[in-house]
């Protein structure tokens, strides 16, 4: 096989489609913030305040840059590029869509294809904390450290409950590819059922999602930075762009969790009767990556919705509902599971 | 006994048991989502301010206007009452004697070189305008801007005394009605008496 820069472009397109989706995710909650509480929004750089990212991206940057002389240096930067490293890749192993053929050349929409891409996605996902435990930890600040241990103890407690359900998921589809769990949910309406992952067993889908906004720290998880009683909590002390790679970082997160929710459960790139197009495969790949990011786009909605909706949780009901809710019952729909698919014939 | 209601929203409050269905928190969650979803494509309450401004009472309670008579001269002969009755101690002034030939600037012999409001402290309660005999300040419906300094919130006589100029004078008819003007000139009013305890008004009214 010759060496091929394809790879290398996709990554930066993908790089770029990211920090883009990202950008305008923050104007995107603002906007939908505005419009679940009957107000407008930001409305005031260019038209219908569509500059509002690049307005706050010019602010973030202008701020002086604080690093407390307390503070430990090489953690106190090195918490923020972390977070936002590993948020980053996350999504070179999410096909974007089936391969294209231009020339007789094929091109993947998958920045790398691995046969072991769910193990890489939670092996990276799970190292992101230490970007927030060594920033609260660096800062040298009680409020920072306290966000800090809430950030890590919750993603730890949730991580156990998403990885039972991500087994489950592996058990029904038998593969950790994701390009294989994509092909394999391939159109809507299956011989005898319907393909995606979400149809054959929503509990799991369900689990997923619930850890998915606890790991993503998102409300009504979003206990870590919980302004009203932390400031901030573990990004107290950071200012100027490293604060805004902690924040830019969740929303880069939320965007990788979207697709891989809607990658796993939702089909993916698959859209019903995909195949009336099959003779023309490019048109078809490239509606697929059309499809696979409006999915994506719908639960960030999803996410947003739910921000705007429930309040924060307190402390013992977060750890109450991972490790006495989530846990038993992933393990039980795991089990469950189980015995199902032996009661098919499938195992 | 039960108070009564004053809506027919309240719901007795009950310590029982959550049922299943309540335990699972997702239909009450569902509902929730339901609810701020009808809210996304109503129609927003905002007044986008500068553009848009949102109608205010003709007789509002606004920045003061320093009043000129009919030749331009300035009504406030710094008396001193308009402070005196200011709950917020916001105005202060400094009085000055009339010189000769300056009768077309000042209405009579005794003017206010100084004049002072501070912006901050007034809580624009109106009780100036009551208690000023000569008409001389009014408040209106101008709003005050905002500013970066405290000290530009001391408004003097440069921003509150209205221009000389018949288009540049403040129109306060709406707050200086008929009535009221009457009303401050008749002299059997007990408010513009000097006040007597036998006769007055409250002390009847108490017994």
């Amino acid at each position: 096989m010759t060496f091929s820069w394809w790879p290398a472009i996709l990554a930066v397109i993908v790089f770029g489609v990211t920090l883009v989706t990202a950008m305008y995710s923050t104007y995107a909650e603002r906007k939908f913030a505005a419009f679940f509480q009957d107000r407008l929004g930001p409305n005031r750089a260019g038209p219908f305040g569509l500059l509002q990212p690049l307005a706050d991206g010019v602010k973030m940057f202008m701020k002086e840059e604080i690093i407390p002389s307390v503070s430990n240096k090489f953690l106190f930067v090195l918490g923020p590029s972390l977070f936002m490293i590993t948020s980053l890749m996350t999504s070179s192993v999410i096909p974007w869509g089936p391969s294209l053929t231009i020339g007789g050349e094929t091109y993947a929409l998958q920045v790398a294809d691995v046969n072991i891409a769910v193990l890489y996605l939670f092996g990276v996902v799970s190292i992101g904390v230490y970007g927030i435990m060594i920033g609260g930890w660096a800062s040298n600040n009680k409020f920072a450290l306290l966000g800090a241990l809430r950030a890590s103890s919750q993603m730890i407690s949730y991580e156990v409950a998403m990885g039972i359900s991500v087994v489950t998921l592996i058990m029904l589809t038998g593969t950790l590819s994701t390009s294989e769990i994509a092909a394999q949910q391939h159109g809507f309406l299956g011989d005898s059922y319907l393909t995606w992952n979400f149809f054959k067993n929503p509990l799991t889908f369900l689990i997923f999602f619930i850890c998915a906004l606890a790991e993503t720290n998102r409300t009504p998880f979003d206990l870590p930075e919980s302004e009203t009683e932390l400031i901030g909590g573990y990004h107290t002390e950071f200012s100027s762009m490293k604060l805004g790679l902690y924040l830019f970082a969740e929303y880069i997160n939320m965007f990788v969790s979207s697709a891989v929710m809607a990658l796993f459960f939702f089909g993916g790139y698959n859209y019903p009767w995909m195949d009336l197009l099959s003779d023309s495969p490019n048109l078809q790949a490239l509606i697929g990556v059309g499809v696979m990011f409006s999915k994506t786009v719908f639960f960030i909605f999803v996410f947003m919705w739910i921000r705007w909706t429930i309040p924060r949780f307190r402390y013992d009901q977060l750890m109450h509902l991972g490790w006495k809710v989530l846990i038993p019952l992933s393990l039980i729909n795991l089990v469950v599971q189980g015995f199902v698919m032996y009661g098919m014939g499938m195992l | 006994m039960a108070m009564k209601p004053l809506t027919n929203r309240s719901k007795q409050v009950v310590n029982k048991e959550m049922t299943f269905t309540e335990k699972l928190y997702l239909p009450a969650i569902l509902n929730g989502m339901r609810i701020t979803f009808s809210h996304f494509f109503r129609k927003p309450v905002t007044i986008s301010y500068p553009e848009k401004k949102r109608p205010i009472s003709e007789v509002y309670r606004g920045m003061h206007v320093l009043k000129r008579d009919e030749i331009g001269a300035e009504r406030c002969t710094a008396c001193g009452l308009c402070a005196v009755a200011c709950p917020a101690e916001a105005i202060t002034m400094t009085a000055a004697e009339r010189k000769k030939g300056e009768e077309h600037l000042y209405r009579e012999e005794k003017y206010a070189a100084v004049y002072d409001i501070n912006m901050l402290r007034c809580i624009f309660c109106g009780l100036c305008e009551e208690a000023c005999p000569k008409e001389a300040i009014f408040l209106t419906d101008r709003i005050v801007p905002t500013e970066f300094e405290r000290n530009d919130f001391v408004y003097g006589k440069d921003k509150l005394v209205e221009g000389v100029e018949p288009q540049k004078r403040i129109d306060v008819t709406k707050r200086q009605t008929k009535e009221v003007a009457e009303f401050k000139k008749h002299p059997e009013y007990a408010h513009n008496k000097l006040w007597d305890p036998n006769k007055s008004i409250t002390k009847k009214k108490a017994h």
